[in-house]
């Protein structure tokens, strides 16, 4: 069976599986990283939302075998690592918000709001309410309003 | 371990939980004479450590004797028939203090968001005098023994649970005293507990987890136990963040599909194109069993079933399988011949339709099915041994899922074990054990371990569906007041066969003297929930669910059953009749309404969300009380429905139409226990309401349902959430809480719908109001779910 290599949250992992499998199969059948949710295995829900080389992906619509062994993949286990200290800055402002209900979305959320602000200084811009808007990331529980109040509190900590 | 007790002395049901202080005779442990507090009967179990219990009966709260007149739920609601079911046949919760100085509790409830585990965790830290991380709550297995006192549902939960915690809570902090005393050499009075410490002037002091064995008792003893003082809450009432939002941030908090169970292996199921069709075979069962990954292949009654080492190889099997299927019970039916046979089905009014003189108001809407699914598929693991079952599952009657596994399976009950996972969510979903009798019965057919999931498009196709239905008011004005108020509800029929059913056959005889007897179930949790807090004159709502829709859908109540949809004609037509009358909406409402809680929370919305500010043309506002579960809401929302607004484009895959712009909530729940949840419970129902008005619905067409997917079902997104959204909770006087979590769902909806109207001149008569034309092409039906796709790296950024 073919060896699939990559990087997943500093580590170098190498799984036996054919490549046409799904990347969010890979992580949470096979390695036991159930941080990414499924929710449509589409590419629509983004429940499975994590990071590849920094960049906001969706594991459910990417081949495992598309993966090359120096891609560097962070899941919501991960973002912790990939700044000071203990949580996230994204992670403590969710937390100052009380923004989960249920729970299930929110590592997509948070992977979302990352990238996002990321790619906005890349941008060099500032976030805008337009840019909230177009967030896809689905929350059945409706905690929508208070995940636009940590992205904003979230980004200004992350300056 | 204690054993149960089987025979409860009851509170004196003449006394009145709400009015706070009572001169009981019983209560030797009160303040002074005269304003001594109530007491209860709570348990101590024999133990080896501290071990205490309560009656869930309990939460039982008094009521007046029924006069003639009001609406059924002023007097009886569905929260007190919930409560009440519990009597005769609830056993013992049980509160145990661990010799580490924590308190372990198991709620007989389920978590699916909500923030129960938060709330209760509170209760028990305040009665305890503990830390909140000290209290360490979980989440029940199914107990038999407290049959229909385990159903997570109608906004119950706090509601019937509140005393019965703290007075186990209470218990065990006054044994930790006693057992202090002992050892200290005093006596209660002169000690005083602080976080999970007990000490005395002198300097002495013990931990709880070092009297832990001390205050454990030989035998079972039944003790009066006095309450806390609501004066003296330290944490009942004060905002507090949610217990797991650590564990949701860092991806540690498990659901069912995330639990490592040996050998329960990815399984999925190939389902029938219809809603509720059947496999008559899988064609080529060996070439599916040769698919790489691919283990077990079995035909069960719902589906084919196919177990592997990834989900992706289960779905990849699944677009491979070539089965005859036999058609569902609703084959042949569109959302147009169902909508015909609900109105053939219609009760007429009571009121002629030409009364003299009288001005009348005459309307008629029309409500899609809608998916009650969570983000969180239906998902449940199951070990099917020959000997006993083993499920894990997010349950909200997780009792009734062991007997119906059971059942399944052909085990006695007793030898069927129900885990009751936190669910991803639930919304009326979880109260159906489908998810875990299916994995159930999998795993019985493969001799093997199975975690089930279904794939998104299952939910909408194969899964609980909020039903079709119709709602028709005719309200009659005479001189500026109204005379009368007749709705008349036609709907598919709602399943209750998750327990609810159930209790109100247990409490036919309470049932009866107040009229709701000979009723069927859904006639019963209609009358129970339906409340209009007018002074309309003559008022009838009535439900008829047409006998021809019996076993046809799948369905079940979604988050607050019939209320959003009786909520939004009723509201819409009181504007009609505000028009008529020459007033405002706000003024015609204050005219009408009779209670206080309600206008209170009007006037509360009306003034902070600026009620008849002027707005730019095809921009509007609404407003709308709602009052059920002993509560009340009332919302003022804000509608843009401008053509820039309305036709924004944000790419494929998404819909936008009108936008709500301001959402302001004013909420009345008695005594909220966490105002931070409540708040939380109220921001979720409105962006609830605002899809149920706007966005979300199923397509019925020739026996399948179209929706496969979120890109179909159009639940409410960013691009659809108010840039203001104010709750306001408004301050209380009541001992108890009331329900919170369906609370906001029908006002928003209805101030929504008639922001809608006066923002556009055209009461909308259909809901959602985007249900006639179709947003998206449908997903194939065979196979019964989309491949999965491949460019998601190069779309990254």
């Amino acid at each position: 069976m073919p060896k699939q290599t990559f990087i997943l949250n500093g580590r170098t992992v190498t799984v036996d599986v054919n490549d046409d499998v799904r990347v969010l199969w890979v992580l949470r059948d096979l390695l036991g990283v159930t941080g990414p949710k499924y929710g449509c295995g589409i590419n629509v829900c983004k429940a499975c939302t994590s990071h590849v080389n920094g960049l906001a992906f969706n594991p459910c619509s990417v081949r495992v075998g598309d993966l090359k062994p120096n891609d560097r993949v962070t899941t919501i286990e991960g973002l912790a690592d990939t700044a000071p200290g203990e949580l996230h800055p994204m992670q403590r402002a969710w937390l100052e918000q009380d923004v989960s209900q249920c729970g299930y979305c929110q590592p997509g959320q948070i992977m979302a709001a990352v990238a996002l602000v990321k790619r906005l200084r890349r941008e060099g811009r500032e976030l805008r309410d337009s840019d909230l808007d177009q967030i896809r990331n689905i929350c059945r529980c409706g905690t929508y309003f208070r995940i636009r109040e940590a992205i904003e509190q979230g980004a200004r900590a992350m300056r | 371990m204690g054993r149960h007790v089987t025979t409860f002395d009851r509170p004196d049901p003449s006394s009145d939980l709400h009015s706070g202080l009572h001169g009981d005779p019983r209560s030797g442990a009160g303040p002074a004479p005269g304003l001594r507090r109530r007491s209860f009967i709570g348990y101590v179990l024999a133990g080896s450590t501290l071990t205490v219990a309560a009656d869930l009966g309990l939460g039982r709260p008094a009521r007046a004797e029924v006069p003639s007149g009001p609406q059924v739920p002023e007097l009886y609601d569905l929260e007190d028939l919930q409560t009440d079911s519990a009597l005769p046949t609830s056993h013992l919760i049980r509160v145990v203090i661990e010799k580490d100085g924590t308190a372990s509790f198991a709620l007989p409830r389920t978590e699916v968001g909500q923030g129960i585990i938060t709330s209760t965790t509170m209760i028990l830290a305040e009665e305890l005098d503990l830390p909140m991380d000290k209290v360490k709550v979980r989440l029940a297995k199914a107990r038999p023994e407290l049959l229909l006192n385990q159903l997570t549902g109608g906004s119950n939960t706090t509601f019937s649970t509140y005393t019965p915690i703290r007075v186990a809570g209470a218990l065990a902090r006054e044994r930790l005293l006693r057992a202090a005393a002992v050892l200290f050499g005093t006596t209660v009075d002169r000690l005083f507990t602080t976080g999970g410490v007990v000490s005395d002037a002198l300097g002495n002091s013990a931990t709880y987890g070092e009297l832990a064995s001390d205050a454990a008792s030989q035998v079972v003893e039944a003790v009066e136990v006095v309450l806390r003082p609501k004066e003296d809450f330290r944490l009942v009432g004060k905002p507090r963040n949610r217990t797991d939002a650590h564990d949701a941030v860092t991806g540690r908090k498990k659901f069912t599909t995330d639990l490592d169970v040996p050998g329960a292996l990815p399984t999925m199921v190939c389902r029938a194109p219809t809603h509720g069709g059947t496999p008559k075979r899988l064609r080529n069962k060996a070439a599916v069993l040769a698919l790489p990954g691919v283990t077990h292949v079995a035909v069960v009654p719902t589906g084919v079933a196919v177990r592997a080492r990834t989900f992706g190889q289960c779905i990849d099997a699944i677009r491979q399988m070539e089965v005859d299927w036999n058609p569902g019970p609703a084959a042949g039916e569109s959302d147009k011949t169902v909508l015909s046979k609900l109105r053939g089905g219609e009760l007429p009014m009571a009121v002629p339709d030409v009364p003299l003189l009288a001005e009348q108001v005459d309307t008629r809407f029309t409500f899609a099915f809608r998916s009650s699914a969570a983000l969180e598929p239906y998902a449940a693991i199951a070990d099917v041994r020959p000997d006993r079952a083993t499920v894990w599952a997010g349950l909200k009657v997780p009792i009734l899922a062991q007997q119906n596994v059971a059942q399944a399976v052909g085990l006695p009950q007793d030898k069927v074990t129900v885990n009751v996972v936190t669910g991803g969510g639930s919304f009326g979903h979880k109260l159906f054990g489908d998810h875990a009798i299916e994995a159930a019965t999998i795993s019985k057919a493969m001799g093997k371990p199975v975690k089930l999931m279904w794939h998104r498009a299952d939910e909408p196709r194969q899964g609980r569906l909020h039903p079709m239905a119709t709602s028709r008011v005719r309200a009659t004005m005479l001189g500026g007041e109204v005379l009368s108020f007749e709705q008349r509800h036609t709907s598919v029929t709602t399943d209750f066969s998750h327990g609810l059913g159930e209790m109100i056959t247990s409490q036919a005889d309470e049932l009866d003297p107040i009229g709701l007897g000979g009723l069927s179930f859904a006639e019963t949790i209609f009358s129970l929930t339906q409340e209009l807090p007018y002074n309309f004159g003559v008022v009838t709502q009535l439900l008829n669910e047409p006998l021809e829709f019996e076993d046809v859908f799948s369905t079940g109540s979604m988050r607050n059953i019939y209320s959003p949809d009786t909520c939004v004609a009723s509201e819409l037509t009181i504007d009609q009749l505000a028009r008529k009358a020459g007033l405002d909406p706000l003024a015609f409402r204050l005219k009408f309404l009779k209670n206080e809680r309600v206008i209170a929370a009007l006037k509360t919305v009306a003034r902070e969300g600026g009620w008849g500010r002027r707005m730019p043309a095809g921009t509007a506002q609404g407003i709308a009380i709602h009052k059920e579960y002993k509560g009340c809401t009332a919302v003022l929302a804000e509608i843009d429905c401008r053509p820039q607004t309305v036709n924004r484009d944000l790419g494929k895959e998404t819909v936008t139409g009108p936008r709500v712009t301001k959402v302001v909530i004013a909420v009345d729940v008695g005594l909220a226990i966490n105002p931070r949840g409540l708040e939380a419970q109220m921001q979720g129902g409105a962006m609830d309401g605002i899809a149920l008005t706007l966005t979300s619905s199923c397509h019925l067409r020739d026996g399948r349902f179209l929706e496969a997917s979120w890109d179909n079902y159009f639940y409410t997104r960013q691009w659809n959430v108010p840039k203001q959204l104010e709750v306001h909770v408004m301050p209380s006087d009541s001992e108890t809480p009331g329900g919170a979590g369906e609370a906001a769902v029908g006002s928003t909806a209805a101030a929504v719908a008639c922001a809608y109207a006066r923002a556009t001149g055209r009461v909308p008569t259909s809901f959602p109001i985007n249900h006639d034309q179709l947003s998206f092409k449908p997903k194939s039906f065979e196979p019964p779910v989309p491949p999965s796709p491949t460019n998601g790296l190069k779309l990254a950024r």
